[in-house]
């Protein structure tokens, strides 16, 4: 099917020789190139795309904008590329488009799921918060799955998401949010200053209102020919970027502004390398709104039937599409715009059955000019029933006060109450709006950032005004930004508008004052003729009040009515919070961009309350929807998180190391040979470790240099040790608290020099351990004359540990003695190794005999190599890191955040060791007096020997002292470690005991699943417990 | 006692080296290893440390100087990253220094990519949320900031040319980050 039988000859801006072909629902269609989906399908006489949320009433296209509630369909570029809850007013065609609708089955004219318009009783005003009470088993076997299946919207893609999207931030003096007449007269002359200027609007083309205001004429040309000139001239302007399809979303603070573009979401065959959508996140020097005003609907009787629509959208599909929404079409209206809807369909061909017209005495040049052109004007009446179910059919006329009623046929109908200022970003950005009584509108009152609103948006009526406003306020930008402030920051009142009656009235509105040259080049542009769109009404028409039970839509998206309203106030709600709330009125998606101000007018007048009274809720971000694609951008697959691998990788990597996630390091978790499961290699390299030696990659672990000639005073106060009179080329092992006294990351700390101490900290800590260092120094002992470096990334580490630890190194060193009389168990060197400088560290976390090799990063892969040559010689392995946490808790060795939870004394770990007696401040010194950290009862790190010593305990498991206690038992501590040790033969396990210390040889039992398991409280060491080994 | 000596220069293995990719108006590149030390002095110390290294220490936020193939660039109040590109020393050279300071060397710590074409500031801009125009971020421009999730030292080195540094685990992040950001940087 090639004819598009509503396309008019002549009309729009469309070239008719650019078809594109698309499917609805599997039926084909042919539009034009520069069509929206809503437009093609209105072309080929199409008005029925979707079913409601909550009642699946047949629905068509209300509007032709962002506002859209109704025509919200699923775009489907391929099996994995299915985009649920399109608006097709929208969504650009594009030849090969396929779309359908939504919520519905099994076809959109007959859906079964429209019982629930039948049912609607059942599901009115807070059903949702009725319904879903009791029983509590129904939630999971028929709330969840059956009545959430039946209400809401498109189906979310079930594949993963094949696209990329893209991620700018950007910076700019003067950021345009829309581009209509204000937003480009704003960025013209913001521009002409040289100024950055980013020039944003949702449409794919710039002009706004131009786009169907056909009376407007600017510079000598048609106002849609000045907005692309206008536009044109911008786009040649180095300093201007202009962001066609991007609708700034959120505004936070300090100008911090969202914006998505949608980059590709227009063509048929996208280029690969083009992001679906960019994410521009733009911090502004001051952002001018230009975002316009959105047409209201009138709330009648069955309002949302297909064919009814905004009169503003149907001139925007005649004047810019070509398209006429019907051959017979009825207008109901409270102000003028709509006149000039009926006006320029009259004129392209189309019969207009009867403009209804609620307000007394219209009278002006509009209503003249609908006259004259033979167009039935009814005043003082109102549309108060029409016909049809899948396309309205008729109209019923009646006068406001009742009486005779008279059925028109139309196959469209076309309706304006007057224009609501969009103020959803002036309202995000935190400012607060004003209602302004003349004119029955909420208008930006007290500003709370640097912004203005300009426009319609800000109440500004007619092209004059808002094109010499725009331009104003560009100027001023451009001055605020240039650094010359000739005026004060934005308005914190709003300007009064003298243009709007309360309900049916509109005198004419005063233009507001001429352009002034602020000395920055360029000329605003000059007006030659506008339209006046002023006026109109709030809350349900005649037929739709309080004494009817008639289906008044003042939500369409979310299904409120009129009469919901009304109900949600009689049950008690009074703030306009909880009214929303109650009945979902402008809620979600769609923002209450049409329904706000009916739906507050109607809770105000049965409430008995002037509008300002009740209020208006906030706007909240994202203005339309967002994708997550979007938000997420680049931070998905591999740059999800970063990946942070050791120099030695890929020598582990070729070895066939598994490997684990330490946060987001990649470590070798144990290292395989043919036919080993981890349990087995686990104990080969426990047992080799201490029968011979073994490689481990330290590398991980956090490194700071501490230097200054405080630097042993800085390290005083910060750890628990004593440090002065640790001699340079010495190590201790050094614990670090929190202020309230419980262990906060310790390590072994090498002194290389009076002032240079080289720091190891946890893997895990590496990052906080330096915040925290940095932190006391810079707050609390800013006197010191010391200095952090992390060097965690400058070397490598490799730990030779074992018995056969010294052979190996031995041979490669270079200038260090590193006999136990040079170099004694915790001892430091500089020297070289492999002819690459290296820190020597003597010291062990295994209890055995070992070095720890720091050499500079790059120089890790080839020392490792050249040290494995040598392990190799006296059967040494590679260990991972399940062995070294084995090894080390057959030491008793602990690991701060295993063995250690934040709640953990020096003394509840038995290692208050490392505390130094005569020492008289550190961090956490006065932590260790409180009274909970001195009394008995503490939770203390023991030794845990299960009676059957093949018993392995689970890591977590609770402790308690006499199984057969009702439950809940009173638990007594936790298993903190555990694991079999082959080199004991037996499974070891340390775990935090209530008053675990004085509790030696006792059983204990650990309470499991499926049994109860016996273990007797014993000290931490359970290999090697005089230390020999460490010299062996 | 060591085995005969293998050259020094044969035991290097950096991160991601030689990588190098093209997308429409950027190049990123990998850059060879540098001498680095990461350099905190009180103000009255950078006289003789600049004396000592060949250059002025740049005292201004954002700023940074240049010499030969050596450069310094401002970190912080009291913290210079010095970067040399040739054969210097530069942890040598604060040795002598007599004065208040400390310096610690990080050559291996860092890795350099050069970001360079007329879309080179978009490509960076894609995850760093700097202002990087030429007004605001000239050339000889500097600043610790971040790129997505990772933190990195950027410094713009000619009018459509930045270096990047990062440090070494996270160069992997770094140059995916950069190369997938190319792909729609100049389009």
């Amino acid at each position: 099917m090639t004819k598009q039988p509503f396309r008019i000859p002549g009309a729009g801006r469309l070239t008719p020789a650019k078809t594109a072909r698309f499917t609805f629902d599997g039926k084909h269609f042919s539009g034009l190139a520069g069509d929206t989906l809503a437009s093609a399908l209105l072309a080929n006489g199409v008005h029925l795309t979707g079913r409601s949320f909550k009642y699946h009433r047949p629905r068509g296209i209300l509007s032709a904008g962002a506002e859209e509630p109704n025509a919200l369909v699923t775009i489907e570029r391929d099996s994995a590329r299915k985009t649920p809850n399109v608006r097709a007013t929208v969504q650009d065609l594009y030849d090969g488009l396929v779309a359908s609708s939504q919520n519905r089955w099994p076809s959109l004219s007959f859906d079964v799921g429209a019982v629930n318009n039948i049912a609607s009783p059942m599901f009115s005003a807070g059903f949702y918060y009725k319904t879903f009470m009791w029983p509590k088993s129904a939630w999971a076997k028929l709330y969840e799955p059956k009545i959430r299946a039946a209400a809401g919207l498109g189906v979310s893609p079930d594949q993963p998401d094949p696209d990329h999207y893209g991620s700018r931030y950007a910076h700019c003096e003067v950021l345009v949010i829309g581009g209509g007449v204000a937003g480009l007269a704003a960025a013209l002359a913001a521009a002409e200053s040289g100024v950055r200027v980013i020039l944003a609007d949702e449409q794919s083309e710039f002009g706004g209102a131009l786009r169907y205001e056909s009376g407007a004429r600017i510079d000598g040309q048609s106002g849609w020919d000045w907005a692309q000139a206008t536009a044109a001239r911008l786009a040649a302007m180095p300093n201007v970027r202009l962001l066609p399809r991007t609708t700034a979303f959120g505004y936070y603070a300090q100008n911090f502004v969202g914006l998505v573009e949608r980059v590709t979401e227009h063509l048929a065959r996208p280029d690969k390398s083009l992001p679906r959508e960019r994410l521009w996140q733009v911090r502004a020097g001051r952002v001018v709104i230009a975002a316009g005003a959105i047409e209201r609907h009138m709330v009648f009787a069955d309002n949302d039937r297909p064919g009814i629509m905004l009169a503003s959208a149907a001139r925007s599909y005649l004047n810019h599409h070509g398209v006429a929404v019907g051959r017979n079409v009825g207008v109901y209206t409270a102000n003028d715009s709509a006149y000039h809807a009926a006006i320029d369909l009259k004129k392209a061909g189309v019969a207009i059955a009867a403009i209804v017209d609620l307000r007394d005495n219209p009278s002006g040049p509009v209503v003249e000019e609908a006259r004259s052109l033979g167009i039935e004007v009814n005043h003082g009446r109102a549309v108060v029933k029409v016909g049809g179910t899948l396309r309205v059919s008729s109209m019923t006329i009646e006068a406001k006060g009742g009486g005779a009623r008279r059925t028109v046929p139309v196959d469209a109908l076309l309706m304006s109450a007057g224009w609501t200022p969009s103020v959803h970003m002036f309202s995000q950005s935190r400012g607060k709006v004003a209602f302004d009584e003349a004119s029955h509108r909420f208008l930006p009152g007290t500003y709370a950032q640097d912004c203005i609103s300009v426009g319609a948006c800000n109440g500004t009526d007619g092209l004059e005004a808002t094109l010499a406003e725009g331009f104003e306020a560009g100027k001023e930008a451009a001055r605020a930004a240039n650094g010359v402030n000739t005026k004060s920051p934005p308005p914190l009142t709003p300007p009064r508008k003298g243009e709007g009656g309360t309900s049916v009235s509109d005198p004419p509105s005063p233009l507001r004052g001429g352009v002034r040259d602020g000395g920055i080049a360029g000329r605003s542009p000059s007006v030659d003729s506008s339209e006046s769109w002023s006026g109109g009404m709030l809350g349900s028409g005649p037929g739709a009040g309080a004494e009817t039970t008639v289906k008044a839509f003042v939500d369409f998206q979310n299904d409120v009515t009129a009469k919901d309203i009304r109900q949600a106030v009689r049950e008690g709600m009074r703030s306009i919070e909880h009214v929303k709330r109650f009945t979902t009125n402008g809620m979600a998606t769609d923002q209450g961009k049409t329904s706000n101000m009916h739906g507050l007018a109607i809770a105000a007048e049965t409430l008995g309350k002037p509008i300002p009274a009740v209020g208006l809720t906030t706007f909240r971000a994202p203005y339309t929807p967002v994708t997550f694609g979007s938000i997420v951008g680049h931070a998905s697959g591999p740059l999800f998180d970063p990946t942070r691998r050791t120099p030695i990788h890929p020598w582990s990597e070729r070895q066939g190391a598994v490997f684990e996630d330490v946060g987001q390091w990649k470590r070798a978790w144990y290292y395989p040979r043919a036919g080993e499961d981890m349990h087995a290699a686990v104990n080969r390299e426990c047992v080799t470790v201490r029968k011979s030696a073994g490689l481990f990659d330290a590398s991980t672990l956090g490194k700071i240099e501490v230097v200054g000639p405080d630097a042993a005073k800085f390290m005083e106060l910060l750890y628990t040790n004593p440090w002065e009179k640790l001699d340079p080329g010495r190590c201790r092992y050094g614990i670090m608290l929190r202020e309230d006294g419980f262990i906060y990351d310790d390590g072994v700390v090498g002194r290389l020099a009076s002032d240079r101490f080289h720091v190891t900290t946890t893997t895990g800590g590496a990052a906080r351990v330096m915040n925290m260092m940095e932190d006391y120094l810079q707050t609390e002992f800013p006197h010191l004359n010391v200095w952090l470096t992390s060097i965690s990334e400058q070397w490598a580490v490799i730990a030779v540990q074992g018995p056969n630890s010294r052979k190996i190194i031995e041979p490669l060193i270079e200038g260090i003695d590193i006999s136990d009389d040079a170099f004694p168990h915790m001892s430091v060197r500089e020297g070289k190794i492999c002819g690459v400088p290296t820190r020597l560290f003597r010291m062990s976390f295994t209890g055995d005999r070992g070095f720890e090799v720091n050499v500079p990063a790059d120089y890790g892969e080839a020392v490792w190599e050249a040290l494995w040559e040598e392990g190799r010689k006296h059967g040494a392995c590679a260990y991972g890191t399940e062995a070294m946490h084995v090894l080390r808790a057959e030491k008793g060795y602990i690991i701060v955040g295993q063995d250690t939870d934040g709640t953990v004394t020096p003394a509840d770990a038995s290692v208050d060791w490392a505390i130094g007696k005569k020492k008289k401040d550190f961090v956490g010194i006065r932590g260790l007096q409180r009274p909970d950290l001195v009394a008995s009862g503490r939770k203390q790190l023991v030794g845990l020997k299960t009676k059957d010593a093949k018993l392995v305990l689970e890591e977590g498991a609770q402790i308690v002292a006499d199984p057969k206690q009702a439950i809940p038992m009173k638990m007594i501590g936790h298993v903190t470690s555990s694991y079999w040790s082959e080199n004991c033969g037996r499974s070891i396990a340390l775990a935090l005991v209530v008053d675990g210390k004085s509790r030696m040889g006792e059983t204990i039992y650990i309470p499991m699943p499926d049994r109860t398991i016996e273990a007797e409280i014993t000290g931490m060491v359970f290999y090697d417990p005089k230390g020999d080994r460490l010299n062996g | 006692m060591a085995k005969a000596a293998t050259p020094i220069a044969a035991l290097r293995r950096p991160a991601v080296s030689g990588r190098e990719t093209m997308a429409t108006g950027v190049r990123i590149a990998v850059l060879p290893p540098a001498e680095r030390i990461s350099l905190r002095a009180p103000a009255g110390s950078i006289g003789a440390l600049s004396q000592a290294l060949g250059l002025d220490l740049p005292t201004k936020p954002k700023t940074s100087s240049a010499k030969g193939g050596r450069s310094a660039l401002w970190l912080g109040p009291d913290e210079w990253l010095v970067i040399d590109q040739t054969a210097g020393d530069p942890l040598a050279d604060c040795a002598s220094v007599k004065a208040l300071h400390s310096a610690a060397g990080v050559s291996h710590r860092n890795v350099a990519f050069s970001v360079s074409g007329p879309a080179a500031e978009a490509t960076i801009s894609a995850g760093c949320p700097q202002d990087l125009s030429l007004a605001a971020f000239p050339v000889g421009a500097c600043s610790r900031t971040i790129l997505g999730k990772i933190e990195i030292v950027v410094l713009r080195i000619g009018e459509d040319s930045f270096r990047v540094e990062c440090w070494r685990s996270f160069s992997d992040y770094a140059w995916t980050f950069l190369a997938e950001a190319a792909r729609d940087a100049g389009v």
